[in-house]
């Protein structure tokens, strides 16, 4: 039998057949539940979201408290217009449909769209708003990381950060998700009065000068962050945002 | 068909008398790094479970016309492809805990249980009996992860299945966690300390001395 096995025809019979079966069934798992996981992704993203301006959601579930007290919105950069969304999903899809252009910046993002992502959370018990949620992200040392951050209603002050994705090591530069690191951020300025970018990330920092301290042993990661702020803080992406909410108060 | 003695010793056989992990100690990675938590455990005992079985069975029905020079090729691809689709049912029902078994579930392929089991066993024996062996050897393999689990859990965390049941001082409560316990390394412990007891009641696992 075993010869009759090893001829080569026998063997690439066998081989192509099982090939064919298994990515039968291994296109068929993941078209088949690709909804449902993308359905899991977007609710992860509400929740991280509402993590990120210290909501707590866990009695009632994030898509709950997201749809009751967050509303999505997205501000163009360049005209300053903000425009309202229904949901996360319909912003995410009016998003993808414009298109995105080329960017100078040391953060390593490659390219961003004119509409950038912005989410108004409102009081538990009245529609003020009491922070907005920016997307961001910047390179670290292994790729990308992407991260929330939420500020206050003057688009000044930094309420909580929330690196929610991101390939940096565990341990080192993973320590970007530790929420006590994360943590030093709040109460930082973002930006100073004239709308410069207040916040850095250092060795050895000095908490009165509006520093957070640098992870040990994940330089590049550190740095990354700081990039991450350089950039989508200033006038490259939501820094006019951010003039508009000190100047007219909440939009 | 073979009686229902062999079958009984092929299905239970693993859980104690022939532990995967205790006795042969295959899998040990996996029970270092899922195991801090039991909810996560149960996931990925159930997941390896599902993939050593389903694997076995597979292999069996086809050893017969698997060429001998490429049979360890054929059964990886049949594993890959098996802990893929696990991996994309987690992600579909069960998306927190895959985020965090994150890796984990895909580093079945490697885990040299299924790997063995393919070869040692589902190579040569008849779809039924293969099936049996896989769901055995995935029982031995929990047993010890659930264990393992247990006490991490119990005395790192002070709760079981995330339920809380010995108050941590830091909530306001009576108990100072063993920060150790949350660490991989305490696996190894708790590992040694299972193995030791089941070769005291089981003297016949002890090896030679050399």
């Amino acid at each position: 039998m075993a010869t009759k096995n090893d001829t080569i025809g026998k063997t690439f019979t066998v081989i192509i057949l099982l090939c064919l079966v298994c990515s039968i069934v291994v296109s068929g798992a993941a078209v088949g539940l690709k909804e449902r996981q993308q359905a899991n992704a977007a609710l992860a993203k509400q929740g991280n979201i509402l993590s990120s301006a210290g909501i707590n959601f866990s009695g009632r579930g994030a898509e709950v408290v997201f749809a009751e007290r967050v509303k999505v919105l997205s501000y163009n950069h360049q005209s300053g217009e903000v425009t309202s969304y229904a949901s996360l999903p319909a912003m995410e899809t009016a998003l993808v449909e414009s298109s995105a252009t080329s960017v100078q910046n040391s953060a390593g993002v490659r390219d961003m769209r004119a509409e950038l992502p912005v989410f108004a959370i409102q009081g538990e018990d009245n529609d003020d708003v009491q922070s907005y949620v920016i997307d961001v992200r910047g390179a670290g040392l292994w790729g990308m990381m992407y991260g929330f951050v939420a500020l206050s209603s003057d688009g000044q002050t930094i309420q909580g950060l929330n690196f929610y994705d991101h390939s940096e090591t565990p341990g080192l530069g993973g320590e970007i998700q530790n929420p006590r690191w994360a943590g030093r951020f709040e109460g930082k300025k973002a930006v100073d009065e004239d709308g410069n970018v207040a916040i850095r990330v250092v060795k050895g920092a000095n908490a009165d000068n509006n520093e957070v301290d640098a992870l040990s042993g994940a330089t590049i990661t550190s740095n990354g962050v700081d990039n991450t702020f350089q950039f989508w803080l200033s006038e490259k992406a939501y820094g006019s945002f951010l003039t508009k909410l000190r100047e007219e108060g909440a939009i | 068909m073979a009686s229902a003695k062999e079958m009984k010793s092929v299905l239970f056989g693993p859980i104690l008398a022939n532990n995967p992990i205790a006795l042969q100690i295959l899998g040990v990675c996996s029970a270092l790094a899922v195991t801090s938590k039991l909810e996560n455990t149960l996931v990925m005992c159930i997941a390896l479970t599902f993939v050593l079985v389903l694997s076995n069975v597979s292999i069996s029905i086809i050893r017969n016309h698997i060429p001998s020079s490429v049979r360890i090729i054929v059964q990886m691809t049949i594993i890959a492809s098996l802990v893929i689709v696990v991996d994309q049912l987690l992600q579909a029902y069960a998306y927190n805990i895959a985020q965090e078994l994150s890796v984990f579930v895909g580093l079945i392929i490697t885990n040299c249980i299924v790997m063995g089991r393919a070869e040692a066993f589902a190579m040569k024996e008849k779809p039924g009996m293969a099936l049996l062996d896989g769901l055995g050897n995935g029982l031995g393999y929990s047993v010890v992860l659930l264990t393992v689990a247990f006490f991490r859990e119990l005395f790192g965390s002070g709760s079981l299945f995330g339920l809380q049941i010995m108050p941590l001082v830091t909530e306001g409560g009576w108990y100072t966690p063993v920060g150790l316990l949350v660490l991989p390394p305490s696996a190894f412990f708790i590992i040694g300390g299972f193995i030791w007891v089941l070769r005291t009641f089981r003297p016949e696992q002890v090896e030679a001395k050399e």
